[in-house]
């Protein structure tokens, strides 16, 4: 199912994160050493973060953050600190970080490493969730490459932290390095940088780190030209559902949807695009040529997220596929927080019932309730991810949710789903 | 002090705080069970309880006091605080020594409360659950009174009222407020609310 | 106003409720028994039965703070 949809042979100076050599020495012969600083180098660190800056990277794992300004804040709270790679990936939708650690691993270590010497940080930790061995073994393999040659200044290391989706979650992740426990932890002032124990963590996105090894080396330009002046670069996008060629393909960062959907060959007309992951925004129609990039997508509602777009045909049932969207999003919460751990299961068996046409006529505002009450409040944004993809499947598939409501479903709600998941899902 | 009336006072105090111990089991465990009585709010019940549970302290410190005056038998004030260390009647003396650290500790920790963690205050809350037995002991295990009829009755009523609130207590986590959620989550992810609601359940 | 405002700790409350009975003018409870707060800032003459309700919650899920100004 993971393919790289990009075509043309690679060229040295233009910046892109796939099609690169995934050995050390392909790595090394492509992008000359990891030109790391000694640790009393403070002007090389100065150039590398007002590179970063100047870059206007923003992360790729769903918070859409600047990535310099992470880096300031943990910067800020100390050395001896660790950079933790999120390659949970928990979003089943997405394939993009398996992607880049089985093709390009050297890439996100590298980006690590740069990051580790910037904040003074002297661990790399790989999360990688247990289960998705093949991925391990080639961060691993690589690891080993590296240690063999030398390579690298901070030490890396993988660890398996728990396969559920919340687990990705920064907060959980942390907290799951610091005490084995995957819960997301509640924060008052989300500007609190997060730490292990008393020591400072720099977290990113595989994503973002391969993007910052490529910068790091060739500077802020080849980033910049690509993509849009207020939001620059590549990303990589998984575009799944009624298509013919599901995969992972990279765009420029601007991109309008439909071009970006195109290239996976919808089987049929897209009544409707998922964009920003499971826990993301349903578009309609009127919106498809919005571009890809946070600005743009916020004034119709949405985000960019964790960089996935599914696209759902004619033929499928927005309700159905909703509702197990939200069934999906309700099992994977933590349990911790009583809104979410009861609110997201009742929401779910509202759509359940809209979508087997068993509604009565109250549902409609019981789930509008329903929804403005669990909204905003859990310790993570997990609860808030469903509320929007609910949200927007009510309008986006507004005519069809009124037939459900009325007791006529449409002829596909019982169809098989176009969707990935884990395990099946009931309806 | 003539030490007839010491030890008048010892006795009647101590079964008065015992009663009060009592109460405050009861009381405590209705509270934490989300036990509703009409018109009362939740957190009446609770002040109540803190109350209650107060003046049971009171009643101990004039049982503790007006026993270590009384010279008739001699017991010190060591041998308050120390188990097992009284001269007289050691062993049941010593039962009446844990159960007061133990209280003492649930007292002080709950003054402080602001400043401790919120586990170890309920930690240490739940050494409450041993002073109440061993305070039981210590009252029939003295065998002052402890031949009466109404002191016995007295006993089997105190028995019955916890039992009961425990047994009620045990039950009443499966009976929370709300809808269960659909699934379990995995064996891994420890969530202190699946804990409690999935007693007997395996994960 | 008070310049403070309630924040309630989601993973440490457990539904036990005596907040909303305590301030309903400003905590109502959800059709799950968890405590809504308005996000209107505390007017000064609630912040006495405010205070009362953080010390009275039985999981300390609940704590006022100040608001940031600007």
């Amino acid at each position: 199912m993971t393919q790289s949809a990009n075509p043309a042979p690679p060229r040295a100076d233009v910046h892109h994160l796939l099609g690169h050599p995934s050995d050390l020495r392909g790595h090394v012969e492509t992008h000359g050493p990891l030109n790391v600083a000694l640790s009393r180098d403070s002007s090389w660190r100065e150039s590398l973060a007002s590179s970063l800056e100047a870059s206007g990277l923003t992360g790729r794992g769903g918070g859409g953050f600047p990535a310099a300004a992470k880096v300031a804040l943990a910067r800020s709270a100390g050395s001896g600190g660790t950079v933790i790679v999120n390659a949970m990936e928990g979003e089943p939708a997405s394939d993009k970080d398996k992607l880049l650690l089985t093709r390009a691993p050297h890439l996100v270590l590298d980006g690590a490493q740069y990051l580790a010497a910037l904040c003074r940080a002297d661990r790399i930790v790989v999360c990688v969730p247990t289960g998705r061995d093949a991925i391990a073994a080639a961060v691993t393999n690589a690891i080993g490459e590296r240690v063999a040659h030398g390579y690298a200044r901070a030490s890396e290391e993988v660890v398996r932290p728990p396969d559920r989706f919340i687990a990705g979650e920064e907060s959980a992740l942390t907290n799951w390095l610091e005490s084995g426990r995957s819960l997301p932890v509640f924060r008052a002032d989300k500007g609190t940088p997060l730490r292990l124990g008393r020591r400072p963590v720099l977290l990113h996105n595989t994503e973002t780190l391969a993007h910052v090894a490529l910068i790091a080396r060739h500077g802020p330009g080849p980033f910049r030209s690509r993509g849009m002046t207020e939001e620059p670069g590549t990303c990589l996008v998984t575009i799944s559902g009624s298509v013919a060629h599901p995969g992972v393909v990279e765009v420029d960062r601007g991109t309008p949807l439909s071009s970006i959907a195109a290239r996976a060959n919808p089987v049929e007309p897209v009544q409707g695009l998922l964009v920003g992951g499971y826990g993301g925004t349903w578009v309609g129609p009127d919106h498809f040529e919005t571009p890809y990039a946070s600005l743009s997508l916020r004034t119709i509602g949405a985000a960019a997220g964790v960089g996935v777009i599914v696209a759902l045909g004619q033929t499928c049932c927005g309700v159905a596929e909703s509702a197990r969207v939200a069934r999906y999003l309700a099992d994977q919460g933590a349990g911790q927080c009583g809104p979410c751990a009861y609110g997201l299961p009742a929401i779910a068996d509202d759509l359940a019932l809209l979508a087997r046409g068993q509604a009565n006529g109250n549902i409609l505002a019981q789930l509008q309730r329903r929804l403005r009450a669990v909204n905003g409040r859990g310790a993570c944004r997990h609860p808030d991810g469903a509320v929007s993809m609910v949200q927007s499947a009510l309008v986006v598939f507004a005519a069809d949710i009124a037939a459900h409501s009325r007791g006529e479903p449409c002829p596909y709600s019982r169809r098989p789903t176009v969707l990935a998941f884990p395990r099946p899902i009931g309806l | 002090m003539n030490s007839t009336y010491l030890w008048y006072s010892t006795r009647t105090s101590g079964i008065v705080a015992l009663i009060l111990l009592t109460v405050t089991m009861v009381l405590g465990l209705a509270t934490t069970g989300r036990a509703r009585a009409r018109g009362w709010p939740g957190f009446a019940q609770q002040e109540l309880h803190r109350r209650i549970s107060m003046m049971a302290v009171v009643f101990l410190a004039i049982h503790v006091i007006t026993s270590v005056l009384d010279t008739y038998v001699h017991i010190g004030w060591f041998a308050v605080v120390v188990p097992f260390a009284s001269p007289y009647s050691r062993f049941w003396v010593g039962l009446g020594a844990i159960a007061l650290d133990l209280m003492l500790a649930v007292f002080v920790s709950s003054l402080l409360r602001a400043r401790l963690k919120p586990g170890t205050w309920r930690g240490i809350h739940w050494l409450a659950y041993g002073s109440w037995p061993i305070a039981l002991a210590h009252t029939y295990g003295l065998g002052t009174d402890s031949r009466e009829h109404w002191v016995i009755m007295l006993g089997a009523v105190c028995v019955l009222s916890v039992g009961l609130a425990l047994i009620w207590r045990l039950n009443s986590t499966s009976k929370r407020r709300g809808m269960l959620p659909s699934t379990v989550p995995d064996a891994v992810l420890v969530s202190r609310r699946y804990e409690r609601e999935h007693e007997g359940r395996s994960a | 106003m008070s310049g403070l405002r309630i924040t309630i700790d989601p993973v440490a409350c457990e539904a036990y409720g005596y907040c909303s009975e305590i301030l309903p003018e400003a905590i109502s409870l959800d059709e799950w028994g968890y405590p809504m707060i308005d996000d209107r800032p505390l007017p000064a003459e609630l912040v006495a039965l405010a205070k009362r309700a953080v010390r009275d919650c039985p999981r300390r899920a609940i704590t006022l703070r100040k608001t940031r100004i600007g």
